[in-house]
């Protein structure tokens, strides 16, 4: 199987020593008396690793720029002096290299034995042993003796250090070949290492001589990987030795989605490797995808059905046919007693396509309505409307390695850094090479200001007024005639145009009227909107910041306006550019999970692909909308609808406005949670249906990118079911048979259905790695750029983007606006991160508020605020700053005891209502105790944990839960 | 009677505000409508209309105008 690498030495990489060059022009030389031609500008030692020589060496990574170092990669060149570096050194035509003579290796093994004369000799217990670069070039030069001896001054005493939660730095082993400084300098951006002192002294520092754990690292293990000796070593791997082999899948993180390769022992997981021939991360990882996956294998982790009567009762292990006929006979109880809509489903943003597909074609077939939603209602539904819209597709229009054709960069309303780090570190890239960067965002996002990168323009707007700021931006374009008017009059519909440009127009619309409103002074908006307008390429990334607002859709679309008003959309470097939350929530999104889709986008009232998948799946759909996951939670509290299969999302602590979830949970009959844990929605349940992690998977997973990625199994599902497997049992037991053999077949049945997937298929993603939608027979590769030369709606449609306030607003009883957000080291709800190490980085959520705010009311660093609005009240701990303005206050949301959604409320997005989590308006005031949702909280979570564990003790086959503990 | 309607009508003045960067009703109240007959269960365009057939009922013109021109389905 192509996938998977079975090391002739472990944990073996292709590495062909420098980066690529990007010349058409080629050059031929010769190396070692065989001609070769590569590129202009690529390095002797690719060049000869092409050839399939390679030259020793140990400062040179195929992933860094050559640093010429390490003197071991000498090589001859007729008719030149010296030996020059072959890392360093450009191929020219005509070249006549030698890369073995007696004279080189007898340089070389005279560098190795300085390099070992200062390396402890302790190869055979050494966690690298096997893996060793260092060991490598020893055996290549031949190295037999070290005339120095061993007496001399050394660094093997240096102090390890172990404080980094998954990795050792240990000096002793240092070779000082600066990859690691380079890694995090030129891969990850954060410049947290430098080389201290000079000559012998010299010695890798992190931050000013700190520790690691106390550093700027972000333990993104860029320099472990690059580390060529056991320096900088996984402790994963100092714990279980090397991996026998490899399997490349996918992250099951962000919506970067960054293809690892799942180094393993037998079935045992040793580490995360970030894969090279990754196409959306190139090698580069975060700590999330890197390191934190122990959550797989976690003790909390429920491997068999459980079931119960009320949410008061014991769990009941179940076989599995005892749960799917439970379940089954529940759903259609509740069906024949309130009626064919009084029951739905919810599909998972961390499921796989072919899981998801499932679900939704089970609530459209055996459940016979289309009561079915998706996580992305609360994140970016906002996206698939207004992008569909204005442009006709729902998705983002580039690739992530656009960015580095873009020479002015707008970030709305995301803070890459903490919620897509590896997409982060390629964008800093970009802009240490000199793109403008302008900045909307409440809060100082650490983009704003870091290591070699500065935001040209932070416009730090009030929360809420996002489409005035957008309008304010659309306004100078056109009062400045900086619109790209062939591009309009080519690529856009000309009477929507002229009807938005007369409204956009308006004095209502420009920064001066609006200034007021935002909070951002005119004349910034104004240099901002040149800076962006006058660009060679522009590109709009953005987030939740603006998609979570009453008028998240219509900034999604005021968004599209600008790109179009530009010019800047169909090629590279430019476009439309939302930065998807979830692993899947793109595919999500693409399956068809919204009630009033089917798979591809497609309206339920369109009659012809009705009439296909009514075809394909031999069943009459409804041509009516279902209910929004909204919906079902008020027609639940109404009495109207009781049952619920919910597919991997935590509704309970991921919806706003928790109180409410509770009430519609709590008034609905049946709750079928399929997850890895007794989440919060959990508890309300009456089935659980143990899922599986993204390593027991065979799929794909569909990145912000609209790159289809393969995700490969290397262990079998924990609980001995696939996920897919469950649904399709499900649906058989409700009367409608559904069976597949391998996720494959699904894949085949969307390609089937899904004109965007027609030349998607499992032996294409084998073949190239990953896939880009739409992938047909105009483009049997996929698809990098979006709308080239014409949009998918075919002339770009300008929507009119009027700015209607929230109903959020800060008052005399609620002055302050709350907005929520992420950090770097948590997922989400963090169900997962908060079962991996990464929960000491992040280990309670806090409340920022800034100096001024919390001096006004006596709030001081480190102690409890209380945080009331209209919805409900919890307690955090302050954090105070001025990262965030005065009169704003912001907290994270991955701890369910904060209780963060307790205060955020029912306000929604007109079109799509998706919460508007990003502003409530509310009070903050010290508080010595816990609010009362807090203690009841805490009640109700020990009274589940208790009838989980009781359930468990009467578990005859108690070694279910325990055999992966 | 089984959705709660109050939330309906806070949902369609929501869409009829955004929609309103006219003075033209006319316009408005189709795009309300569309906007509705797409998204909306029909069982919540059922109680809306029914709302909207009390003479009490409080709704801004255009959106009264989108709510009689939706086409309703069997719920």
């Amino acid at each position: 199987m192509a996938s998977v690498v079975n090391y002739y030495r472990v944990g073996a990489e292709v590495d062909l020593g420098t980066p690529g060059a990007s010349s058409s022009e080629q050059i031929t030389l010769t190396i070692d008396g065989a001609a070769i031609t590569v590129a202009k500008g690529t390095s002797i030692m690719r060049a000869a690793a092409i050839a399939g020589t390679n030259i020793p060496k140990l400062c040179a990574s195929e992933d860094l720029e050559p640093f010429g170092s390490c003197r071991l990669c000498l090589v001859e060149i007729e008719g030149r002096n010296g030996y020059p570096a072959s890392c360093t050194t450009q191929v020219e035509a005509g070249m006549q290299v030698q890369t073995q003579t007696d004279h080189l290796a007898k340089l070389r093994r005279n560098v190795m034995e300085l390099y070992i004369s200062d390396h402890p000799l302790d190869c055979l217990t050494c966690p690298a042993n096997g893996n060793c670069e260092l060991q490598d070039m020893a055996g290549v030069v031949g190295l037999r003796d070290v005339r120095y001896g061993y007496d001399g001054a050394n660094h093997l005493d240096a102090p390890k250090d172990e404080t980094a939660l998954y990795f050792t730095f240990d000096p002793g082993k240092c070779i000082v070949c600066s990859r690691c400084v380079r890694a995090c300098e030129e891969q990850q951006g954060t410049f947290a290492l430098t080389i201290d002192g000079r000559g012998f002294d010299s010695k890798i520092a992190a931050s000013q001589n700190e520790d690691f754990l106390g550093s700027e690292c972000v333990s993104c293990g860029a320099c472990v990987k690059a580390c060529p000796t056991a320096t900088l070593s996984e402790k994963s791997i100092i714990k279980l030795g090397q991996p026998d082999k490899a399997t490349v899948t996918t992250c099951a993180y962000c919506g970067v989605g960054c293809s690892f390769r799942a180094e393993m022992q037998g079935d045992q997981l040793v580490r995360m490797v970030p894969n090279r021939d990754g196409h959306a991360n190139h090698g580069h990882a975060c700590v999330k995808g890197r390191f934190a996956f122990g959550y797989a294998t976690h003790k909390d982790r429920i491997t068999a059905p459980l079931i119960r009567d009320s949410i008061h009762d014991e769990w009941r292990p179940a076989s599995w046919e005892e749960a799917i006929t439970f379940a089954a006979t529940r759903l259609k109880a509740l069906q024949q007693k309130y009626g064919r809509k009084s029951i739905g489903g919810i599909t998972s943003s961390r499921c796989t396509n072919e899981e998801v597909f499932v679900v939704q074609k089970f609530i459209r077939t055996a459940v016979g309505n289309n009561n079915v939603d998706t996580c992305a209602r609360v994140c970016h539904s906002p996206t698939g409307y207004g992008l569909k819209t204005t442009l006709g597709e729902s998705a983002g229009t580039q690739t992530f390695d656009s960015v580095m054709m873009a020479d002015a960069i707008i970030i709305i309303g995301a803070n890459p850094t903490d919620a897509h780090p590896v997409f982060a570190s390629q964008m800093k890239r970009r802009l240490r090479q000199g793109a403008s960067l302008i900045i909307a965002d409440p809060r100082a996002i650490d983009l704003v200001d870091s290591p070699h990168t500065r935001a040209d323009y932070h416009l730090q707007l009030r929360p809420g007024t996002n489409v005035a700021l957008i309008n304010a931006l659309a306004h100078t374009i056109i009062d400045e005639g900086l619109e790209h008017k062939q591009f309009i009059s080519d690529r856009c519909e000309t009477q929507p145009f002229k009807v938005w440009k007369a409204f956009i127009s308006e004095q209502r619309n420009s920064p001066e009227a609006l200034e007021e409103v935002t909070g951002v002074a005119a004349a910034e908006v104004r240099a901002a909107a040149r800076v962006y307008a006058n660009a060679r390429n522009g590109a709009i990334y953005y987030g939740l910041g603006v998609t979570e607002h009453s008028q998240g859709s219509t900034m999604v679309m005021g968004i599209a306006n600008l790109a179009m008003v530009t010019g800047n959309l169909g090629r590279e470097g430019v476009g439309v550019n939302p930065l998807r939350g979830q692993n899947n929530v793109q595919g999500s999104c693409d399956m068809g999970s919204f009630p009033h889709e089917l798979p591809g986008y497609r309206h339920l009232s369109d009659t012809a692909a009705r009439a296909l998948f009514e075809e394909e799946w031999q069943v009459e759909l409804d041509s009516e909308p279902g209910y929004r996951i909204p919906n079902m939670f008020d027609a639940a509290i109404d009495g109207e609808f009781k049952g619920l299969y919910i597919q991997g999302e935590d509704i309970a602590q991921s919806d706003p406005d928790t109180q409410h979830v509770y009430a519609a949970l709590s008034a609905m009959e049946c709750v079928i949670v399929q997850d890895l844990f007794l989440n919060e929605t959990a508890k309300f349940a009456h089935v659980f249906l143990p899922g599986s992690s993204f390593l027991e998977k065979d799929g794909t997973f569909t990145n912000a990118e609209r790159r289809i990625s393969p995700v490969r199994m290397v262990m079998q599902p924990k609980s001995g079911m696939s996920e897919w497997e469950i649904t399709c049992a499900l649906s058989t037991a409700m009367g409608y048979a559904m069976s597949y053999e391998h996720p494959r077949q699904i894949m085949e049945e969307i390609a089937r259905l899904t004109p965007t997937f027609q030349g998607v298929s499992y032996e294409k993603l084998d073949a190239l790695g990953s896939i880009q939608w739409p992938c047909n027979d105009q483009s049997p590769n996929g698809t990098p750029f979006m709308h080239v030369g014409e949009f998918v709606r075919g002339k770009g449609y300008f929507a009119p983007t009027p700015y209607v306030a929230t109903d959020e607003r800060s008052n005399s009883r609620y002055p302050l606006l709350l907005t929520t957000g992420r950090i770097l080291s948590q997922y989400n709800v963090g169900a997962q991160t908060r079962r991996t190490e990464n929960l000491k980085y992040h280990a309670e959520d806090q409340l920022e508020i800034h100096p001024d705010d919390a001096e006004l009311r006596g709030i001081v660093d480190g102690s409890w605020v209380g945080i009331k609005s209209r919805a409900g009240e919890t307690v955090l701990r302050a954090c105070v700053t001025d990262r965030v303005q005065p009169g704003v206050i912001y907290t994270t949301f991955h701890h369910p005891e904060s209780g963060a959604n307790v205060v955020t409320t029912d306000n929604s997005d007109w079109a799509t209502n998706c919460p508007e989590y990003k502003v409530t308006a509310v009070q903050a005031y010290p508080v010595s105790h816990p609010s009362q949702w807090q203690e009841m909280f805490q009640r109700f979570n020990r009274e589940q944990q208790q009838l989980l564990a009781a359930g468990r003790e009467k578990d005859p086959a108690r070694e279910r839960f325990d055999k992966i503990k | 009677m089984t959705v709660n309607v109050n939330k309906l009508v806070k949902m369609a003045e929501d869409i009829a505000a955004n929609m309103s960067y006219t003075d033209d009703q006319e316009i408005v109240s189709r795009k309300i409508a569309d906007h509705l007959d797409r998204f909306w269960d029909p069982r919540m365009k059922q109680a809306i209309s029914d709302y909207a057939a009390d003479p009490d009922s409080e709704l801004t013109e255009s959106l009264r105008l989108a709510v009689s021109r939706l086409s309703l389905a069997e719920g």
